[in-house]
């Protein structure tokens, strides 16, 4: 009955806002309008409404979804340093941190659903009523880590504020070992994406060790870098208080990160481009292009730049705790790591196939409304968890029992004073 | 006239009431997508698919009753939609069987009558918007040395680091070849060709990536798919070193007068969209002791295709006698595809 109490309040204090708060709200329903539309089309007419074709079988969703997968994992960089350092500050917001990982999870999903040719069989991979091929291939374990983290998140992070909101206390032999568990298990869901792809010596532009770590690194520093954006728009747009701390503390994540993943990205261009086998096609490709094709090639040297360009400015401390410069360079981090990890990492794994044919390939309309609709999911639901976590952090939102319950009231009155 | 519209309408509730009777009868399709292609479908009721098709087992794990059935079930559908008689064969693997295939790449001349073969027994799809061919012929530039095509006189690519040369004109849309050429004639002087298609590997690769094991390694050695519980999720394409494998973009588009209606389930069968195909070194005929499509009209003989096990077969002999080799051996994936040289 109290759940029931939580579920509704949570949603009514989620969906309480200004006209700004609407008008960002009816922006993303637009788009999550156009999701609905191009998701669709799609399935009716099959996946030939995509761009995608014999040669370039993987493209834009399947790019998102390592992405998103990334920025899913980050969340640990506010949970580790609050819960195995003690860091207060952060502590203090770690709840918000499973919310990004919560709306990043929900969008990897819709991500694979939109790869998949047949949705409609989604349930033949489910064990028990389906055949799940565990252990051998590698996409049951990305089911699995998947799946248990938003599990987890979801735990964690409602349990926090469903005791929050009823006033009592954490239990923490429950809450503790579902934080540590949900830490170990953020770095397993990016491993195991990498897993996903350099499995396949088919592919050798993905098929070298680095992947987990370069996965890892780059992750977190995207995944901070929004942390960052949307920690400075809550203090912003909510009552919540958000120490300068913890924004200082993220952005050195973000700027160690970043300079260890770029570090890797020279050692794999070095690697590949020095003795410039066969191998190293897809990433000359996506560097210098081929015989005139060089679609990838500007994005490739922007995303470098923006990458290149934000460590160094991170690296100068006045700047980065600028919190009004910080959001920016967050941006060009987050942008720049966005084209290098998604489209940068999965066309030249596709291009060239494993025959040795050139193939460019940009995204359909419909690709472009399906993954901006999914991105618009996110963010949808990100705004609306995180108002309503914001609202019960604050104690806005608490169980006010409407029968009388002396144990309850007497909670609530203890919380009170 | 008003009584000739009275008709019609009446006509009309009559097929309606009858068509209504018929999907309920047949549980037709309720899944998302299912309902959608329902309602945009101008097809006869019987000619979809079924409750019961759309919720059926693996076939590999299914009985034999249910084996029997779901053949059943696809005979009707595709006899329905093709408006001709239709057989899906069931058989499984024979004895002591494990299909091996050669081809002598000095012999084959280019001319793609395998490819278009291949395209005539198996269903795939033809036409401008989709078009699938299992086998691809790669045209092979003959190694020449001339002054002319040297290219910056090193390696191709300007900031590699190996100096020396390279005898061959920079690569064209394929790195050592391509299969898109079109000759007036073939062979063509200054080539040589190289056809590929599925490898049939005894360890393959995309058989282990497959979440739903929907592709599987059957005992005579020849790599099938279960078309009906393939979600198209195309980690096979991605883990397949050999480029076989081809996806359904689109509804397949297979001409009724041009449908082979002699089918295996696991092999030449109408597959639908949203799934993976590939050479099923012609299961419905190879399992009743025939050649596969491509053996039997390659005019010069190029194709060997036999059983391994049996020491006497000429595929056993081609390789005991022959120069053979196999692809991307390094990969070890154990192709039983092997290429040969007199």
């Amino acid at each position: 009955m109290r759940f029931l109490h939580f579920v509704v309040d949570y949603l009514k204090a989620g969906f309480t806002g200004g006209i700004l708060f609407w008008l960002w709200m009816l922006f993303l329903l637009f788009f999550i309008m156009l999701w609905g539309y191009g998701e669709y089309i799609q399935i009716v007419n099959g996946m030939i409404v995509t761009n995608l074709n014999d040669q370039v079988t993987w493209g834009f969703y399947l790019a998102n979804f390592v992405f998103m997968v990334g920025v899913a994992a980050a969340a640990v960089t506010v949970v580790f340093p609050a819960y195995v350092y003690k860091h207060k500050e952060l502590h203090r917001v770690v709840v918000l941190g499973e919310m990004i990982a919560i709306a990043a999870v929900v969008m990897c999903l819709l991500f694979v659903i939109a790869h998949m040719g047949r949705p409609d069989r989604l349930w033949h991979i489910l064990p028990v009523i389906g055949i799940f091929n565990f252990p051998h291939a590698m996409l049951t374990w990305d089911v699995i880590v998947l799946n248990g983290y938003l599990l987890l998140n979801i735990i964690g992070g409602y349990y926090y504020l469903y005791t929050k909101y009823s006033g009592g206390e954490i239990n923490k032999s429950f809450y503790l070992p579902v934080v540590y568990i949900a830490i170990v298990w953020a770095l397993s869901i990016h491993t195991v994406t990498a897993f996903l792809i350099n499995t396949m010596p088919a592919r050798p532009m993905w098929f070298h060790s680095m992947m987990p770590i370069k996965f890892i690194t780059t992750a977190f520093a995207a995944g901070p870098s929004l942390i960052i954006v949307v920690f400075l728009l809550v203090r912003r747009f909510t009552p919540m208080k958000i120490a300068d701390e913890v924004f200082h503390l993220l952005s050195q994540i973000v700027v160690w990160c970043l300079g260890i993943a770029l570090f890797l990205t020279m050692s794999e261009i070095v690697t590949e481009l020095y003795p410039s086998t066969e191998h190293s096609l897809g990433l000359q490709y996506l560097m210098f292009g081929h015989n005139g094709l060089d679609r990838l090639v500007p994005f490739f040297w922007t995303a470098l730049s923006l990458m290149v360009g934000s460590f160094i400015l991170l690296l100068i401390p006045s700047i980065r705790k600028n919190l009004k410069l910080l959001p920016f360079i967050c941006i060009a981090a987050f942008v720049g790591i966005w084209i290098e990890k998604g489209m940068g990492l999965m066309l030249p794994g596709v291009i060239p196939t494993p025959i040795g044919e050139f193939a460019e390939y940009t995204p359909s309309q419909i690709e472009l409304m399906v993954v901006g609709g999914i991105w618009a999911i996110g963010f949808f639901l990100l705004t609306f968890m995180l108002k309503g976590a914001v609202a019960v952090l604050q104690g806005e939102v608490r169980y006010r029992s409407k029968t009388s319950e002396p144990a309850v009231s007497k909670q609530q009155a203890e919380a009170a004073t | 006239m008003p009584k000739q519209d009275s008709s019609k309408t009446k006509d009309n509730k009559l097929t309606s009431r009858r068509d209504f009777l018929r999907s309920a009868g047949n549980y037709t399709v309720a899944s998302l997508s299912g309902a959608a292609m329902l309602l945009s479908d101008p097809k006869p009721a019987k000619a979809n698919v079924t409750w019961e098709e759309h919720f059926q087992k693996n076939y590999r794990l299914m009985t034999d009753e249910e084996k029997q059935q779901a053949i059943e079930r696809l005979e009707t559908r595709y006899t329905e939609e093709y408006g001709k008689p239709v057989t899906v064969d069931g058989s499984p693997s024979m004895e002591g069987v494990l299909f091996g295939y050669a081809l002598n790449i000095q012999k084959c001349i280019g001319c793609r009558r395998c490819v278009k073969a291949c395209v005539a027994e198996n269903n795939q799809s033809r036409g401008d918007e989709q078009q699938i061919e299992w086998i691809r012929v790669l045209r092979m530039e003959k190694g020449k040395f001339s002054e002319a095509d040297r290219d910056q006189h090193g390696y191709p690519e300007s900031f590699g680091v190996q100096v020396g040369g390279n005898a061959y004109k920079p690569a064209g849309v394929v790195l050592e070849g391509q299969h898109y050429y079109e000759p007036d004639q073939v062979p063509e002087k200054d080539a040589f060709y190289f056809p590929m298609q599925c490898m049939q590997c005894e360890k393959p690769p995309c058989v282990k990536v497959c979440p739903v094991r929907t592709t599987y390694r059957d005992p005579d050695g020849i790599v099938v798919i279960d078309y009906n519980w393939c979600i198209g999720c195309r980690m096979c394409i991605g883990a397949c070193p050999y480029w076989a494998r081809r996806f359904n973009w689109g509804e397949p588009n297979l001409p009724k007068e041009e449908m082979n209606p002699v089918t295996h389930y696991l092999g030449n069968r109408p597959r639908m969209k949203g799934v993976v195909e590939k050479c099923s070194f012609c299961v419905q005929r190879t399992r009743k002791g025939r050649w596969t499509a491509c053996v039997e009209v390659c005019p010069v003989g190029a194709r060997k295709f036999g059983n391994l096990l049996d020491p006497n077969s000429e595929i056993r002999k081609v390789l005991a006698k022959k120069k053979v080799f196999r692809l991307r051996a390094d990969l070890n994936t154990y192709p039983k595809f092997f290429y040969y040289m007199d």
